[in-house]
């Protein structure tokens, strides 16, 4: 059923739909996401939360430096984290620009990563500012490349000045590009649209409009994927699953650099959508530093020490 | 490993040092006791030690020692000194926190992660802010120079020891009275290392002294000749034989009682918020808190998204050893306070509430209670109106705000209430209209030095914490406070 029986695409519908939603209470999330970020993962479930993590992870380059070079060495780490131990899973995807997204398609297929997808930041990234013909151009070259995600922005503007259904009708019409080649995660970019109520609004909007992921940031602005904003978002896709029976995923990007940090989101995830979500189909982690601090991590619980970081390869 | 599970996160036991018995703190000294009784820990019925029971020579002692301190010395001594010493015991409070938390999670059956964020902090920060006032009692409204009342007789509960140990302590000393404290009878230790606090602060003698016993102890500290005031937490039972006991005395009272506290979420409540509010209001500390939102009020036409939601949530609540850092719910504190939860609890199914309880495996030893909701209750319920204090919520709905009011006020009680609503003219009309001490606003169980705390009706007399709580250490300062 279209945009699950909930909207029927009308302006009128939606923003009934998003009047709707009960408030968030700020405080109340913050102390939610703090009294979370207390749990103590030591010893067996620390060694678990660490591979998952690793399988969750977008591993990420997003420079106006990149270079093909660049591309498959990220391409040839995201196969094989730690080439000494095969017992690393791969990452969940690489995440590149659209213009890299046939090189590190062809050397993920030529190192053995077939099974790895790379996404394609899109629509406008970073800031979504573009006509939608130049949305949807960029978008169709990044899906003919063999991009099986496509990460797009909404229009922040758009939305901040209340006209949700213009967001509403780009997301919609990038989903029906993707059609069945390519999963769509939609990028709230959380730091710009500041209050929780606004994340959870951005959150049902992006849901009802055919999201696939909702995705917290781009990374180029701070704050990025604080616990209460990925608190908020999960809750959302929770609320979404009792509402339609679709689990949508979660993607927090920018500011998760460690291991303990990553571990914080898992806890949240766990306790707030719940452990269906504890899987890199529903849940990905979008860093570029965040892998090695795990690789250094899961040498340690495996050797009982420190190694120097020159064990872990640099890209 | 398949799934993502919490392994076990012990915080460790070995910081605390227990002796195996325990006499009394008189005088600035140890004494042997008498009578010791065991004083087990409620997670799995390991005796931690003994404990002695304080009799009448014990209590002369003790009501003797704090008179000659406070005249020899406390009395005497400027605001500024003794504010040096409560802010001395403030920061060595903190230095041994981890020490405290330990303790009093061994000891009461609270999780390490309320002991360690809640209750040791929390009494810390009622030293810290009663030093303060020690040395401006001139200026803060009480009249010229207000006068300490001597000697205090202070009896508190169990179910936060270190807590309520320095809500009643810190404002006395504050004031420039000396005190005699007597714990309850199944939580003395954290009291007992306070003790040892008092001498590493080099409290004079005397100022401080602590009588262990049961509540015969207690009758004869307030029944004694001696105090001059009576500070009490604990039930209303209790508080009205206390109140019987000095009202042909010279002696003043503050009275803490019991509660029944209405948390009212109305429908344009932030219904997630609401339910972590509704949890916290119930479950933090398993329930055996005095101003616990222990009737919940949902308004009608959200009461089943709410009902569901939080039904959800509790199944995350995780029940078990109370030293695992990721512990949420304890052990009961006793097999009389366990009992007294079956019993209530069994009323309620007797008079028709639905019960409901997530699946949770209770440890095998000690006092366990599961996070349970009662639904279908009505003000005709005993579950309504008898205080549990423990992790038993009756559930109750309404359909207009007048008639949420209307049910949260119909209770002997008035200690403390919860109001649930985005509505800002909403939160400001019910609690105007609202008959309880405290009344949080989209939160619930917060608590500050700062803060005034107390009850109205059956819940207790004059207030703690906060300017208000001083006045109930000074002579004539609560009339000039009325």
């Amino acid at each position: 059923m279209k945009h699950y029986g909930l909207v029927d695409g009308t302006e009128g519908s939606l923003l009934n739909f998003l009047k709707g939603l009960p408030g968030v209470d700020q405080v109340g999330t913050e102390a939610r996401a703090a009294m979370l970020a207390t749990r103590s993962i030591k010893t067996s479930s620390k060694k678990f939360a660490i591979d998952l993590a690793i399988s969750m992870v977008d591993l990420t380059t997003l420079e106006g430096a990149d270079t093909p070079g660049k591309v498959q060495a990220l391409a040839s780490k995201a196969v094989r984290p730690d080439p000494t131990d095969p017992t690393v899973p791969s990452v969940g995807a690489i995440c590149v620009y659209n213009d890299m997204v046939s090189i590190a398609r062809k050397h993920l297929d030529l190192v053995g990563g077939a099974h790895v997808p790379v996404a394609a930041v899109s629509t406008a990234f970073p800031s979504g500012r573009a006509s939608m013909a130049v949305k949807i151009q960029d978008t169709t070259d990044a899906i003919n490349a063999g991009a099986g995600e496509i990460d797009m922005v909404i229009d922040r503007g758009a939305f901040l000045s209340g006209r949700y259904i213009e967001v509403f009708d780009e997301i919609t019409q990038i989903r029906a590009l993707c059609g069945d080649r390519a999963h769509l995660k939609v990028i709230l970019e959380t730091g710009e649209l500041v209050t929780y109520d606004n994340v959870r609004k951005a959150s049902f909007l992006a849901m009802l409009a055919g999201a696939d992921f909702i995705k917290t940031s781009t990374g180029k602005v701070a704050p990025a994927a604080t616990a209460p904003v990925v608190l908020v978002m999960l809750e959302a896709v929770r609320d979404f699953y009792q509402m339609t029976n679709h689990r949508i995923g979660v993607k927090p990007a920018g500011g998760i650099r460690n291991t303990k940090d990553a571990i914080k989101q898992l806890v949240l995830v766990n306790e707030t959508a719940g452990p269906e979500w504890l899987t890199p189909s529903l849940f990905r982690i979008g860093a570029s530093a965040l892998l090695n601090d795990l690789l250094m991590q899961r040498m340690k619980m495996r050797d009982g020490y420190y190694a120097s970081p020159t064990y872990v390869t640099i890209d | 490993m398949t799934e993502f599970e919490y392994a076990p996160a012990l915080e460790s036991r070995s910081i605390v040092t227990i002796k195996p018995q325990y006499g009394h703190f008189i005088n600035g000294a140890f004494t042997q006791g008498s009578n010791h009784f065991p004083s087990i820990n409620p997670s799995d019925e390991e005796i931690l030690s003994h404990i002695a029971l304080g009799n009448a020579q014990d209590i002369d002692a003790a009501v003797d020692a704090a008179r000659v301190a406070y005249e020899s010395t406390w009395s005497k001594m400027s605001g500024k000194e003794r504010g040096k010493y409560l802010y001395r015991i403030a920061r060595i409070l903190q230095e041994r926190a981890r020490e405290f938390a330990v303790l009093e999670t061994l000891d009461n059956g609270k999780p390490i992660r309320e002991s360690r964020d809640v209750d040791v902090p929390l009494a810390a920060a009622h030293f810290f802010y009663h030093a303060g006032w020690a040395d401006k009692l001139d200026y803060a409204g009480f009249g010229e120079s207000p006068r300490a009342h001597g000697v205090a007789g202070q009896i508190i509960p169990w179910n936060f020891p270190i807590l309520m140990l320095a809500w009643k302590i810190a404002p006395a000393l504050a004031a420039g009275n000396t005190v005699v404290l007597k714990p309850a009878e199944t939580t003395s230790l954290t009291a007992l290392l306070f003790a040892e606090v008092c001498q590493q602060a080099e409290l004079p003698a005397g100022v401080v002294n602590i009588v262990t016993g049961d509540g015969s102890t207690g009758a004869g500290l307030v029944d004694h000749p001696g105090t001059d005031k009576i500070a009490f937490t604990g039930s209303t039972d209790v508080g009205k034989a206390i109140a019987r006991a000095i009202a042909p005395t010279h002696k003043k009272a503050t009275l803490e009682l019991g509660g029944k506290a209405a948390n009212i979420v109305f429908a344009d409540a932030a219904i997630d918020e609401a339910v972590e509010g509704i949890v916290n209001g119930i479950f933090f500390n398993q329930g055996h808190v005095c101003c616990a939102g222990s009737r919940l009020l949902l308004q009608e036409d959200v009461a089943e998204e709410i009902l569901a939601k939080l039904k959800v949530r509790m199944a995350k609540i995780r029940v078990g050893n109370p030293l695992d850092k990721n512990t949420d719910l304890g052990a009961i504190n006793s097999s009389e306070q366990l009992q007294k939860i079956r019993d209530l609890s069994q009323t309620g199914d007797e008079e028709g509430a639905e019960r409901w309880s997530p699946d949770c495996i209770l440890p095998g030893n000690g006092f366990w209670f599961p996070p349970t909701i009662f639904t279908g209750v009505t003000q005709a319920h005993r579950i309504a109106r008898e205080e549990i204090f423990g992790p038993v919520l009756s559930v109750l709905t309404f359909r207009t705000p007048q008639e949420a009011i209307d049910k949260a006020n119909n209770t002997p009680y008035g200690l403390s209430a919860g109001v649930w609503s985005e509505k800002g003219s909403r939160i400001l009309w019910a609690a105007q209209q609202l008959k309880a001490g405290v009344i949080w606003a989209n939160t619930f169980n917060k608590f500050d030095p700062a803060s005034p705390f107390g009850g109205y009706k059956e819940s207790g007399w004059g207030r703690e914490g906060g300017r208000h709580g001083l006045t109930a250490y000074l002579k004539e300062a609560e009339s000039n406070n009325e």
